[in-house]
């Protein structure tokens, strides 16, 4: 079996036991899961540009809140239907990280890092300072009847789900298909070697360019679905805490390859739901898993199954 | 109140953050200087700082002014061992590559906050400054009989904010001297500009990167015991110094001493002043969006050299 083919059946094997799961675990997992499958989509958006091209943001939460202001005001100030207010999300994060990726791909390094942290923070700043649209920290609630999109409400359980499935498969196969086509190869090419790829001939800045706009559309869709189907927005979302998440999911998961983004936010997910169950310390297993995972699980889970065992592991 | 004497009273208030700032930051640009490592958990060094203050002010409790000098004594000790203890078990051992120290990083301070939240407690508590009274501040102008000096109402500080920048002054001038005149320094200085060539002539280079984690965590620490008294020793409040470090140390030039007092300086005076006159939120818009913009137009920072 070629690995081409190894690796489609692997994802749409991914995709069914979701859907299979819907119908085995208990409400409480299935809501928990549908929640995990948004956030993936947003880790991946983050590994596409990270752990495929080797730029680290820590700026994602800008993306991520853009999306979902995008949605959340048109739909609770303007009355928008949920299906152009998508797109108006999704529109707002791209030109978002197009600005973005122009200013701060001057940049590289650590100082792209913090150029990408400061304008979150502005944005995250901007959400507050225009409190009375945006109702800071506090957030808006968006009404439960105008949660409608294609004719499925999706405040529904089993509406949610199967919404965020969609999105999770459509962004879970697209990533595959582009980190295998010559683009995302010309990516992997950069993040190895940039001086060897400009010099090969290759367009490497537009190339950052588009990765930048690729990955912020996808966080910006991300937080446009997030808002849609759990009805809430606020700026808790676009601080600092929310652009380090899909850093750690990512490291945990493994960055550069397909799988990581999702495996990561269920393992940081379950550990931080499981162990807040038991005690009230969920912040310290949290951390000593974190440790203890870079200390022997250098390149995260799936990058570990990849080393260890999966050569062929996209 | 007029513009002139406002203004005196930002500044000053601007200097004492910078001051706070030039620490803490100083911390940070040591560590980031000499081992390449981006510490995430800096801020919650200043934090263990802070809550080792209140620890020892209330066990010594004699009077203010002895627990506090012990408390300035200690805090930076303990903080610097445990910074020293937390590079041998994690960071050395995955020999600081840039992207699991990061992660390593967040997670140790997870653990910190969480241990202290379990110990300390979520409350805020005051250490209590060893001095504290109140200097009024003249002011000069020419008004209706010539030139006159007159003291306008509310404008004052207290001799410990005065103290809290003279304070500063004297440690940043003795890390000075300390990385300029003496045989450690010199070999800080050495493993900074090429860690393979000091091992090659017999440095450790091993227990000079411990060392210097240490001493970085404790001039943060340092910075945190000169700061309660201001404000409050607080589980959380790890969170404002590290992001304002991060953006001195860049602003000043990644790993450069002298740029990065001037940028901890530059920033808490903008900081003081703007708040002052402008929203505050407004305020701290504008100035990360410029900072950005140096950024991006001076990736190197003030006083950085372009790398080759």
């Amino acid at each position: 079996m070629t690995n081409a083919r190894r690796s489609l059946y692997l994802h749409l094997g991914v995709i069914a036991l979701l859907a299979a799961l819907f119908f085995i675990l208990p409400a409480y997992h299935v809501s928990s899961l549908a929640r995990i499958m948004v956030l993936a989509v947003y880790a991946m958006g983050f590994n596409l540009l990270f752990g495929y091209t080797g730029l680290l943001s820590l700026g994602h939460a800008l993306f991520f809140a853009t999306g979902m202001y995008g949605l959340g005001l048109a739909m609770y100030h303007f009355d928008v239907p949920a299906e152009p207010a998508f797109v108006v999300g999704v529109i707002c994060a791209l030109v978002v990280a197009a600005a973005v990726g122009f200013l701060a791909l001057r940049t590289s390094g650590v100082s792209f890092m913090i150029v990408t942290l400061m304008f979150a923070q502005a944005g995250y700043l901007t959400a507050l300072y225009f409190g009375g649209w945006t109702r800071g920290d506090e957030g808006f609630v968006i009404r439960q009847d105008a949660r409608v999109f294609l004719g499925a409400d999706v405040s529904t359980e089993t509406a949610r789900y199967f919404a965020a499935l969609t999105l999770f498969s459509v962004v879970f196969l697209a990533i595959a298909y582009l980190v295998r086509s010559p683009f995302g190869r010309t990516l992997v090419a950069i993040r190895e070697n940039e001086e060897r790829t400009r010099m090969l001939g290759y367009d490497t800045h537009r190339a950052k360019l588009i990765a930048v706009i690729l990955s912020g559309t996808i966080s910006g869709a991300a937080g446009a679905a997030y808002a849609l189907l759990f009805g809430y927005a606020g700026a808790t979302f676009a601080t600092v805490q929310y652009s380090i998440f899909p850093l750690l999911w990512v490291l945990l998961g493994g960055a550069g390859t397909t799988l990581g983004p999702l495996i990561g936010v269920v393992f940081m997910f379950y550990l931080i739901d499981l162990s807040s169950s038991v005690t009230q310390a969920y912040m310290l297993i949290a951390g000593v898993a974190l440790v203890l995972l870079t200390l022997f699980a250098p390149q995260g889970l799936a990058g570990e199954l990849r080393r260890r065992a999966f050569r062929w592991l996209p | 109140m007029e513009f002139g004497p406002h203004l005196m009273l930002a500044a000053l208030e601007g200097a004492v953050t910078a001051a706070i700032l030039a620490l803490t930051a100083m911390g940070l640009s040591i560590v980031f200087g000499v081992m390449r490592v981006v510490n995430v958990a800096h801020g919650e060094f200043y934090m263990i700082g802070a809550v080792l203050a209140w620890v020892v002010a209330s066990m010594v409790g004699v009077t203010p002014a002895l627990g506090f000098l012990a408390a300035l004594v200690i805090a930076p000790l303990v903080v610097g061992a445990i910074a020293v203890v937390a590079d041998r078990v994690i960071l050395e051992r995955i020999a600081y590559d840039p992207d699991r120290t990061i992660v390593a990083t967040i997670g140790l301070l997870y653990i910190i906050q969480q241990t202290t939240l379990m110990t300390f407690g979520p409350d805020a508590r005051p250490v209590e400054p060893p001095f504290n009274h109140r200097l009024s501040l003249p002011w000069f102008e020419w008004g209706e009989n010539g030139f006159a000096m007159f003291w306008p109402w509310g404008l004052s500080i207290t001799s410990y904010k005065l103290f809290v920048i003279l304070a500063a002054i004297a440690i940043l001038t003795a890390l000075w001297l300390f990385m300029t005149r003496t045989k450690a320094g010199l070999i800080m200085r050495a493993t900074q500009q090429d860690s393979e060539t000091a091992q090659a002539f017999g440095i450790p280079v091993g227990r000079v990167y411990s060392y210097v984690f240490g001493l970085g965590a404790g001039l943060a620490a340092m910075g945190a015991v000169l700061v309660v008294p201001i404000q409050q020793a607080h589980y959380l409040m790890g969170h404002d110094p590290l992001l304002l470090s991060f953006i001195v140390v860049i602003i000043g030039g990644l790993g450069s001493l002298p740029g990065t007092v001037i940028a901890a300086f530059l920033i808490g005076m903008s900081d003081g002043i703007i708040s002052v006159f402008f929203s505050p939120t407004l305020a701290k818009i504008i100035a990360t969006l410029v900072v950005a913009l140096v950024l991006v137009f001076r990736p190197q920072g003030l006083m950085g050299r372009v790398e080759r």
